[in-house]
């Protein structure tokens, strides 16, 4: 037993015997915990708190648990209160009951943390049932052995928790741990990675679950913008604030474009004019941030979009009104306050032109304290000119400094007569720098409170040097240019794939290569034809009939080419009766042309090298005779259609073979294409309908079909749920829909009626008779079509 | 019958440039005139104000999809005693020597415009084949036309040997001061407001193509004012009258109405 000597207070000591604790770290720091204990509890919470640390000390994991509770515990309370106890301790006790006994330190030292973030006893609860799912479903049994191999991910998504609370709701980190537990719960390592926030994935959907206002989402918002009222355009470039965390990136432009961070949250201020410049968290944590409402009355609200939007105006007005200077002879002290300077003076001229910015500006800008700095302990520099900035920035600023006021007075007055120069600003800067230098400016320590302006951008376009620089090794560092390795084919387009366990979509997840088809000899194909020249001879009078059906009636005409009886009656009785008579009784007729694009997606898996039942022909050559045959009739009819096969392998690897595009003829390329094809690998639909669809998609046209010829269920190496591809492609065939895409699969799979109808609906056409496909293929696009 | 065309009340123009100065001299060689810009930027406008300053009668056709050539030229209409002749607007306005302005041409089928051809060229005749007439037209009767090649459709485009029967002028949106003037005079605004509504325009106007097909033009301006004048909020009066109506894409929308908040803060 630890010396119980060392407790002054005899009812610290009392508890102490309670606790009964061996550790002799323990002992060390117990009476300071128990003393902010009595301040912040309750006398039943007090009790409670000494009994489960008693309980984590023998608990049988080390000292550390019933250390980090001691400490943890009551911040923690003050946050959730203290009735939410009992829940915490019920999931740390099933964690010790588990193999996870590992993950319950991290766990408490991710508490008081998560506990700041989520406020309430309700959302520790929703908390506490994501983490104990998480457990569950990732603690895996070996076949034989009970429940014996920890969760790989848990300690790691406990050291995540502080910063994917401070990211998402609890709805959002439910989705994420959702996602890596479907995804990885059979991978430890991968799962390790995602937990950890490593992985690529983790971050993109982490990305995704995020609240607030994505730049992604909002681009062509800001680009209107900055067209509309500025007559700009530029790139966005969006960095992630997420990843830095010492220290924050800045909005910053140059010739690649203009640098913005990737989201910003809605945020809250307290009503300005009055001065006090509290400003409130910008945080609206919590389920679907940003509604009114929400925030107590006497406050603004900036929305994310109005954040980016001042960005671009403080952005433009540097890009319109700045002229670089030279920085070699102005010490950093001085250049800060240059900057600061000319960031008003392009502020206060962008106010002019839309002075509906000084709202967004006023509120977005911190406002300093006048007494927030003790300049004889820390360095007021920073301090002293976010209030010159916020001086002159808000004509009710409730500053008493002298120098302060004058020397905003003296900004206003430049600004009076023009639009003034950064060369100006140089000046008063330095003047202002002479005047109200301190010695403690030199201090390490500085103010940083309440002096950072963050929609300004980091200023480096203002400056430019003599010197280049003055490391003299300068000299041989001569740049290698690195040649980049040569594309071979198209760049990788990436579509998402639909998880129906979620029901959300999985970002960037297949990666589609597109490649010309290899060719083969032409003649090929035009032999298979010669062998269905009977076949293609019907065919032929069915297409004649097709073509002229396309007459159209004009009526109401003045002059046409026939009498339409019915008006000229009706004129007639007009007539009679004694008023005036249409005379367009005439009708006219017009042809209206076919105006269908077509697009037909074969699917080449490996399946498709089987035998046909009672033939000699494989389904490829079936098919290869079948499109050929089709591509004929379709260029007969002269409706624009593209050829377009696909295999893959894995998500990683989704070939998609352009055998034939609109604008190319029927001729002996395409066919020389046709005659090569090969069968090998899976069949992962949805991917290639999505890049099929962005072709057709283009297509003036007033119908779009897509016609896909597959002899068998979407499945893929890497996707075990066989039900995943299927719901996939389910998904791909309605966002066709959505575009005013129809899609007809030709199935070749006499089993097919168990999942085709989940995918089509009603529009497939499943054919038995493999043999008679080139003559069933080319009918029923006619039908389709008629 | 001439009377009834006379504008009789000068209507309000702003000049912009030398085209009264251009368009008397091509009134008195009676040439044809195409008059090209934006929608509202103020075309019929400006050939009023020139009918009025030259004492011409004015014959305004809006041409449409439906309107045929006798719609233009005239028809025999059926009345208790067998037929009747009537002129067409622009059959009237040849033979009073009015200045016929037709709004729009594109709009009008291809086979309507060819039969001005025969007007705008030397000839200056105009043949009404139904009635067994060549009518020789007034020596004071001069063609208009109106043309918004903004509306680049390859449907909808003059023919080459309609275009080039006509000298052109070509209108735009005035610049901002001219514009705020307008503004002004038409509704009686201040300028401050004035001002700030054609600011407004201006951020429209540099969207097309960008999801806008026309800007806001001084027409939909002057109704601004006009329903700021009438006691609306400006923001209010500004959403109404010119951001509502151009555009249905809620990122333009959006945009648009940040204008008006920055401009109208």
């Amino acid at each position: 037993m630890a010396e119980a000597k060392t407790m002054q207070h005899p009812q610290i000591q009392s508890y102490w015997k309670e606790l009964n604790c061996g550790f002799e770290q323990v002992a060390e720091v117990f009476e300071e915990c128990m003393a902010e204990a009595l301040a912040s509890l309750s006398k039943e919470g007090v009790q409670a708190y000494v009994e489960n640390a008693r309980f984590l000390g023998k608990m049988g994991h080390g000292v550390e648990p019933i250390l980090i509770f001691l400490e943890e515990w009551p911040a923690a309370a003050e946050a959730v209160g203290e009735p939410a106890l009992p829940a915490i301790m019920d999931c740390i006790r099933r964690m010790w009951k588990s193999p996870n006994g590992k993950a319950i330190a991290p766990f408490l030292q991710s508490l008081a943390a998560a506990a700041r973030r989520l406020r309430s006893p309700e959302q520790m609860r929703d908390y506490l049932d994501v983490v104990l799912d998480f457990m569950d479903r990732t603690t895996s049994s070996i076949h034989g052995f009970h429940t014996t191999i920890p969760s790989p991910g848990l300690p790691e998504f406990f050291r995540q928790v502080p910063y994917l609370l401070s990211q998402l709701a609890v709805q959002g980190l439910k989705n994420w741990t959702e996602y890596g537990i479907r995804n990885y719960h059979d991978h430890p390592d991968r799962q390790r990675d995602y937990f950890s926030l490593q992985s690529a994935d983790s971050r993109a959907v982490l990305q995704r679950e995020r609240h607030g206002t994505l730049l992604v989402d909002n681009e062509r918002k800001l680009d209107l913008y900055l067209r509309g009222l500025w007559r700009e355009s530029d790139h966005f470039v969006p960095y992630s604030l997420g990843f830095d965390e010492l220290r924050k990136p800045v909005p910053y432009f140059d010739k690649l474009g203009i640098r913005l961070p990737d989201v910003y949250d809605d945020i809250a201020v307290a009503a300005s004019g009055s001065g006090s410049g509290a400003r409130l968290a910008p945080l609206p944590q919590g389920e679907g941030s940003g509604e009114g409402g929400r925030f107590p009355e006497g406050e603004i609200v900036i929305s994310g979009l109005d954040r980016y939007r001042a960005v671009l105006a403080h952005i433009v007005g540097h890009k319109r009104w700045t002229e670089a200077v030279f920085a070699d002879n102005l010490s950093p002290f001085q250049r800060m306050a240059v900057e600061l300077l000319e960031d008003s003076r392009v502020e206060h001229l962008a106010m002019r032109q839309y002075p509906g910015l000084r709202r967004v500006f006023q509120a977005l800008h911190p406002a300093p304290a006048e007494d927030a700095c003790d300049p004889a302990a820390e360095s007021a520099i920073r301090h002293r000119l976010a209030m010159l900035s916020r001086a002159i920035l808000d004509p009710h600023h409730p500053y008493a400094n002298l120098d302060i006021i004058e020397f905003a007075k003296r900004f206003h007055a430049l600004m009076e007569q023009g639009d003034s120069s950064t060369r100006e600003m140089v000046d008063l800067a330095v003047a202002f720098g002479a005047r109200t230098r301190r010695q403690s400016d030199q201090l390490a320590k500085i103010h940083f409170k309440d002096t950072v302006v963050d929609y300004r951008d980091d200023n480096r376009q203002m400056w430019k040097f003599i010197e280049e620089g003055d490391e003299e090794e300068a000299f041989d560092q001569k740049r290698k240019i690195e040649l980049a390795e040569e594309l071979r084919g198209l760049p990788p387009r990436r579509y998402p794939e639909w998880d129906y366990t979620s029901q959300t979509y999985r970002p960037d997840w297949v990666s589609v290569y597109e490649a010309l088809h290899p060719t083969g000899d032409a003649a090929d194909i035009d032999r298979l034809l010669a062998r269905n020249a009977a076949l293609a001879k019907r065919l032929k009078r069915l297409l004649d009939l097709l073509k002229p059906q396309d007459k159209v009636r004009i009526r109401y005409q003045e002059e046409g080419s026939e009498l339409d009886l019915d008006v000229a009656l009706r004129s007639l009785i007009d007539f009679k009766g004694g008023a005036t008579p249409d005379p367009r009784i005439n009708m006219s007729h017009k042809t209206n042309g076919r105006d269908i694009a077509v697009m037909l997606l074969l699917d080449l898996s490996e399946s498709l090298n089987q035998k046909v039942a009672g033939s000699a022909q494989t389904v490829l050559e079936l098919s290869q005779e079948a499109v050929s045959l089709l591509a004929w009739a379709v260029d007969k009819l002269g409706d624009p259609f593209a050829i377009g096969g696909f295999h893959s392998n894995t998500r990683h690897d989704v070939r998609y073979l352009h055998i034939k595009g609109y604008s190319e003829q029927w001729d002996d390329q395409v066919k020389a294409r046709l005659a090569a094809m090969e069968a090998a690998y899976s069949t992962r639909m949805g991917a290639a309908m999505r890049h099929a669809a962005h072709y057709l998609e283009k297509r003036q046209a007033d119908k779009k079909l897509m016609l896909i010829l597959t002899d068998g269920e979407p499945a893929d190496v890497d996707a075990k749920d066989g039900r995943l591809l299927i719901e996939d492609a389910q998904r791909a065939v309605r966002e066709l829909d959505g575009k005013g895409i129809y899609t007809f699969c030709i199935n070749l799979d006499p089993k097919a009626d168990e999942y085709v109808g989940d995918i089509f609906g009603k529009q497939y056409a499943v054919i038995d008779n493999i043999q008679r496909l080139p003559e069933q293929l080319t009918q029923l696009f006619l039908t389709l079509t008629k | 019958m001439t009377e009834q065309y006379k504008i009789h009340n000068e209507p309000f123009y702003q000049v912009q440039g030398n085209e009264v100065a251009l368009y008397a001299v091509a009134y008195a060689a009676r040439l044809p005139v195409m008059v090209k810009g934006p929608t509202g930027c103020g075309k019929s406008r400006f050939i009023e104000y020139m009918a009025w300053k030259l004492g011409r009668p004015l014959i305004t056709v809006a041409c449409n999809e439906d309107m045929t050539a006798s719609d233009l030229v005239g028809r025999y209409l059926l009345d208790a005693n067998g037929t009747r002749w009537l002129d067409g607007p622009l059959t009237t306005a040849a033979r009073i020597g009015a200045i016929c302005y037709l709004d729009e041409i594109v709009e009008a089928r291809q086979d309507t415009t060819v039969v001005i051809h025969p007007l705008t060229d030397h000839r200056r005749t105009l043949p009404l084949d139904k009635k067994g007439e060549l009518l020789a037209a007034h020596p004071d009767f001069q063609l208009v036309i109106s043309y918004n090649p903004g509306y680049q459709n390859l449907m909808k485009d003059l023919k080459q040997s309609t275009k080039q029967r006509f000298t052109a002028f070509e209108f735009d949106y005035p610049d901002a001061v001219l514009e705020t003037g307008i503004v002004a005079t038409e509704t009686g605004m201040d300028a401050e407001i004035s001002a700030k509504l054609v600011k407004v325009g201006a951020a429209a106007r540099n969207l097309k193509g960008h999801g806008l097909d026309e800007g806001i033009s001084t027409r939909l301006l002057v109704y601004a004012a006009t329903l700021i004048k009438g006691g609306v909020e400006p923001r209010d009066a500004c959403r109404m009258a010119l951001v509502r109506p151009i555009t249905d894409d809620a990122d333009i929308r959006d945009t648009l109405d940040h204008a008006i908040d920055a401009v109208f803060a």
